[in-house]
């Protein structure tokens, strides 16, 4: 969320008021700001010292799709309507004292499309700026830069002294060794090419410079005398340069999308047309496109909008009538009046500086502000359900209570990992066949999403030296396996891992821990060359790297049959297949278990024997019932 | 020996009465000194704990010898050693220095051949040293045989003060006792029982056997039971809050997602900050989502681009691209609303995707008197999630690029806002939190949009604690909702109340490797 810094005795003559720090919290929280800091104290502090100090500031968060309140003009407007202190101004189209011909006009070159297609501009006459209006008119710019204009990639703004060029303009664009000018404060021509290395080292600018460097072309506005105005969305020039003693401003927006565009000018030409001669008049421009249709910017009709009493109420729990929603929806700058013919109807018209209201429901949102969020009434909703957790959830908490109960300590590891630490160091190949991979990663250690839950049980014990031995740990948690067959591209897997460190390794006490599990699920242990059993789990030796030679296995589940088919034919197959030793082709793959290779030890640097134990839990995960409804 | 020295004391006491001074005991097995008073110790506290015994202590300063210390007392005093090497005058070859260093090491041979002279013990003669005297008394030597045999020195501070400067002999504090009969005296001791035995029981012995004094203030023996991780301990304390009030658990099974259901179908706009690289981690590979069923799709690309549902929609480019992105779930919000979207079957005239027995929900509505309405689908739900997300932030005490959201959802017609607000106070007064306040806020899937605040009284001010608010139309009706369904939500992090729960300031100690296993084994059990 944007924040915007006020001077604190301009915003309280604004307000035709003083508030306290309290007062004004409350304020800021009823209407959905947010005080941030107060720098009264600080400054008096640093005059105390003697030290040079600023003038006392009221850093305020405003809502990020509140583009209206980036500025002290905006606030203080918003706040006194609020407060019902002014009426929101309406915001006029005025055409040059020449007539509506004497439109500035600026030609748009069909090149510009390669690049940035979009320019809108509006004039504000006779402004009067003081040092501090001054420094707001730009602090807005950045503001919204930094915001709605996404870093000036969707949007640019350039402002300018409207007598020091000559009208019509041209929107062109062009290969960037024929761009030449003094940039803003350089008393020196470069030409484009040479600004993109001269911006290279400019912290500021240097982070705008990828979004045309690579063009072919870069877009460039002229005056009639082929001077620069600005080369969006860098640079303004010299020449054309505002300062406390323009009189009539020119803003220019160039943009990549017409709605923001539009959005962008709109505010930065509503919001200091109130220093003009005549307070919240714009003059228009004319942007005429390659295709020689024409525009005038800046649109700032109000859009109407029909909004319900009943639909207000209905969505906040009140009982208003047309007029009290009317009433609210003023407080909050919008301009609502009450059909003629349905008396629930409410024709609201919106200002070009509220872009934000979308839908009924952004009215109807206003409206419950203005009466108060937390003057609602208390109520509890009455839809009634039935509570239910999840299968997966209940099946491992299971597992976390058994093996808690039996000694074993819960963590918690991240499940973002390196590249190494889920391959390499545990002696296995990456086949690029079963990893998430993360592309932009702030550090190594989120490289890939984990597929086992062994790295990071390995890397606690690490970080746990000097705990006593053993060290007994376990965890529940999911693992991501990629799965082309998903929307999503992958699938989590819920697993169970535990490893043991101590002075000897211990296969038997994970093992051990193993048997616990299953016992506590009434998976009977069967033997591995066991064709008759209907069901239950077995270990077989494998010869997995990650796992010492001769002291790892591979453990099978087979699943019992489904009820179903707990028939007598089932039976007959079951047997036969028992018979010639093919009962185990329906047997799973869950999970392995062994003594740590000391190789693998030492990529995680943990100097005593380990033996760990990882295996899936899906298979175990209770079918949910059917929760009856009075539906059926 | 301690029962020796415990029928010593008690037949002393038999005899004399009273014994004033432990140190004239005659101990058995003597050692030194110090030692002894501590065997004396033990076994007056373990008389104690019988009441057979009371004593006083009293304090003494005694004396041990250093390493060095105690090679004088066996071998003598380096001007001792360097006398005894050296010929007596005129009888034999005069001892040169570096001859005497080697008969009687550097160390003994410096500093002994300075005292020795000082004493006048011996002399000069040519290049080498001579006894100047028959015969010599090792004080040093003999003082610190005393101190070694007694603890103390005769002869004085004086003595005792120079010998600690040269590092001979340290001082230690000991004690010694004045014994007295306690209520309880008897000669025999008759070893107390220290606990109630099987065997007891079988004989009848433990109706004639004494027991031993318990001490009560003495801790217990350790458990050695496992342990659960104190975060997962709030997340079950949570979860029993939301089941306690109806509650179904969300499948939320995919920490991957796709920019569709991460962002688009909860409408935040494509160009939103919140999907920039620095906030959200991409995925390399695989490279990008299937494409989502395709109506569904397009009404919700099209609400976006163009608006529609009585909305104007955000009326900027849609790119398929931005949306068949993969990435880690930024939210739990992704997964509820692909659970709405399946809520919302029936209401599309479709049958319930994949696994319709994973959540519950609702009865068919009625009107308030009962009656049945006419059917479009929707059945009410209240859904709840607690489970990992992911931000691609930069790592400091606060922020983990993993961390956990509680997420909550009630879908039904006719919800208002009066209803969030209230239900909220209910969710919140569940977790111990009896103030809360709401800011109107801003959210791209929600409005209104609500930051729940609460009263924190350690710190004395308000803190945010989460967000809530009604999912906007623009993302219900595309998934098919009828106009007249509202869905709340909310949601908060497991690691804020958790870290507030514990006093833990950095949320690295809580998730993560790095945790100690020793605070996992003794954090409290949690009762909200």
């Amino acid at each position: 969320m944007p924040t915007v810094a006020v001077d604190k005795a301009d915003l309280w003559e604004r307000l035709g008021q003083e508030f306290s720090s309290e007062e004004f919290d409350t304020l800021c929280f009823e209407y959905g700001l947010e005080l941030d800091e107060d720098t009264t104290e600080e400054v008096q502090e640093a005059i105390k010292k003697g030290l040079p100090a600023e003038r006392p500031q009221l850093k305020i968060e405003i809502p990020a799709n509140r583009y209206d309140l980036l500025c002290i003009e905006g606030i203080s407007r918003a706040l006194n309507v609020f407060l019902g202190k002014a009426e929101p101004p309406r915001y006029k189209l005025v055409y040059p004292p020449e007539g509506e011909s004497a439109i500035l006009n600026i030609s748009v070159h069909s090149d510009t499309k390669k690049i940035r297609p979009l320019i809108a501009g509006a004039i504000l006459r006779n402004v009067k700026f003081t040092p501090r209006s001054y420094a707001s008119f730009i602090d807005l710019q950045d503001k919204l830069h930094q915001n709605i204009c996404r870093r000036r990639q969707l949007v640019a703004i350039g402002t300018h002294d409207l007598d020091s060029l000559q009208t019509p303009f041209r929107y062109e664009a062009r290969s960037p060794k024929d761009i030449k000018f003094a940039p803003l404060n350089k008393d020196k021509e470069y030409t484009a090419e040479e600004l993109m290395t001269v911006y290279e080292s400019d912290k500021q600018l240097s982070r705008y410079l990828p979004i045309i460097r690579d063009s072919s072309v870069y877009p460039i506005i002229y005056d009639a005398k082929d001077r620069v105005l600005s080369m969006p969305p860098i640079i303004n020039s010299e020449h054309s340069k505002i300062t406390l003693n323009t009189r009539n401003v020119f803003i220019e927006c160039t943009a990549t999308d017409q709605t923001k565009l539009d959005i962008v000018v709109n505010m930065v030409a509503t919001m200091f047309s109130e220093y003009c001669a005549e307070p919240f008049t714009i003059e228009p421009v004319k942007v005429i496109m390659p295709d020689g249709s024409s525009r005038v910017s800046p649109d700032l009709s109000e859009r109407n909008m029909l909004a319900h009493a009943s639909y207000v109420n209905s969505c906040t729990g009140l009982s208003l009538n047309a007029d009290e929603v009317a009433k609210l929806l003023r407080k909050m700058s919008l301009f609502p009046s009450i059909s003629s013919s349905n008396p629930d109807e409410i024709h609201v018209n919106i200002p070009a500086t509220r872009p934000d209201i979308f839908h009924e429901c952004d009215v109807m949102e206003d409206a419950a502000i203005a009466y108060g969020f937390n003057n609602l009434p208390h109520t509890f909703p009455p839809t009634s359900t039935v509570g239910q957790p999840l299968a997966i959830n209940k099946l491992s908490d299971i597992i976390r209570l058994e093996w808690a109960m039996a000694g074993w300590t819960e963590v918690l590891p991240l499940t973002l990992c390196s590249l190494e630490e889920n391959f390499d160091f545990l002696n296995h190949k990456d086949d690029g066949k079963i990893a998430v991979k993360i592309a932009n990663p702030k550090t190594l250690e989120f490289q890939v999403v984990r597929t086992t839950l062994i790295p990071g049980l390995l890397k606690t014990i690490r970080e746990n030296r000097s705990h006593a031995l053993p060290i007994n740990i376990f965890e529940t948690g999911d693992v991501v396996f990629k799965d082309p067959r998903r929307e999503r591209q992958s699938r989590n897997e819920r697993h169970a891992g535990a490893v043991w460190c101590n002075k000897t390794a211990g296969f038997e006490i994970v093992h051990g821990v193993l048997d616990r599990a299953m016992k506590m699920l009434e998976i009977p242990r069967i033997g591995s060359a066991d064709f008759k059993a209907e069901s239950g789990y077995y270990l077989k030796e494998t010869s997995d790297p990650m796992y010492f030679p001769g002291r790892a296995a591979t453990i099978y589940y087979r699943p019992p049959p489904q009820k179903r088919k707990h028939s007598a034919i089932h039976k007959l197959k079951h047997d036969i297949e028992a018979a010639i030793h093919a009962s185990d082709r329906h047997d799973i793959e869950i999970g392995t278990l062994g003594i740590l290779h000391p190789s693998v030890l030492e990529k995680f640097e943990i100097q005593y024997p380990c033996s760990a134990l990882e295996f899936t839990l899906e298979p175990f995960k209770k079918e949910m019932q059917k929760i009856w409804t009075n539906d059926e | 020996m301690s029962e020796q020295l415990q029928q010593l004391i008690l037949d002393t006491l038999e005899k004399h009465s009273k014994i004033e001074d432990t140190r004239s005991l005659d101990v058995p097995d003597k050692s030194d000194p110090y030692e002894d008073q501590l065997a004396i110790l033990g076994a007056l506290n373990s008389l104690l704990s019988r009441d057979m015994v009371k004593y006083e202590s009293h304090d003494v300063f005694s004396y041990v010898l250093t390493p060095e210390g105690a090679h004088i007392a066996k071998e003598g005093s380096h001007e001792a050693r360097v006398w005894a090497a050296l010929p007596a005058k005129g009888q034999g070859t005069p001892v040169t220095p570096v001859q005497l260093k080697k008969a009687v090491g550097d160390e003994s041979a410096k500093v002994g051949q300075g005292n020795a002279f000082k004493r006048g013990w011996i002399a000069k003669e040519g290049d080498g040293l001579v006894k100047t005297v028959d015969s010599i008394t090792d004080t040093t030597q003999l003082d610190l045989q005393q101190i070694q045999a007694t603890g103390d020195l005769k002869s004085g501070d004086k003595v005792l003060a120079d010998l600690r400067k040269r590092k001979l002999i340290l001082q230690r504090k000991g004690q010694w006792f004045t014994v007295q009969k306690g209520p309880s005296f008897s000669t025999s001791i008759a070893k107390p029982e220290t606990d109630l035995t099987a065997d007891m029981l079988t004989s009848g012995a433990w109706k004639t056997s004494t027991f031993k004094k318990y001490n009560f203030e003495a801790e217990g023996i350790p458990t050695s039971g496992g342990a659960l991780h104190p975060l997962l301990k709030v997340r079950e304390e949570l979860r029993d809050i939301f089941l306690e009030m109806g509650f179904a658990e969300m499948p939320t099974s995919s920490f991957v997602e796709s920019a569709f259901w991460c962002f688009d179908a909860l409408f935040v706009p494509q160009q939103h900050p919140a999907r920039d690289l620095q906030d959200t981690f991409y995925i390399s590979d695989p490279p990008k989502s299937l494409p989502p069923e395709p109506s569904y799709y397009k009404r919700v690309s099209t609400v976006h681009e163009h608006g529609g549902y009585g909305s104007a929609g955000y009326r900027a480019p849609w790119s398929h691209e931005e949306s068949s992105k993969l990435l880690l779930r930024t939210h739990t919000t992704a997964s509820s609303a692909h659970m709405l979207y399946k809520l919302a079957a029936k209401c599309r005239g479709e049958d319930i995707e994949g696994d319709e027995k994973e959540f519950t929900h609702g009865a068919k509505p009625t009107t308030k008197h009962g009656e049945k309405q006419d059917d479009d689908g929707f059945r009410p739900a209240k859904l709840f999630s607690i489970d990992r997300v992911f931000r691609n932030e930069t790592m400091d005490a606060t922020h983990l690029a993993e961390f956990h959201q509680v997420e909550g959802v009630v879908a039904d017609k006719g919800l208002t806002l009066a209803d969030l607000i209230g239900f909220m106070r209910v969710f919140f007064s569940k977790m111990g939190i009896e103030q809360v306040r709401f800011k109107p806020a801003y959210n791209p899937y929600t409005e209104p949009s609500l930051e729940i605040f609460a009263f924190h009284p350690m710190l004395n001010k308000w803190v945010e604690v989460g967000n809530s608010g009604m999912f906007r139309p623009e993302m219900l009706e595309p998934m098919g909702f009828p106009k007249d369904v509202r869905v709340h939500g909310w949601g908060l992090s497991l690691e804020r109340p958790t870290m507030i729960r514990y006093g833990i300031n950095n949320i690295r100690t809580l998730l993560g490797h790095k945790v100690s296993v020793e605070s996992v084994e003794n954090s409290p059990a949690v009762m909200f």
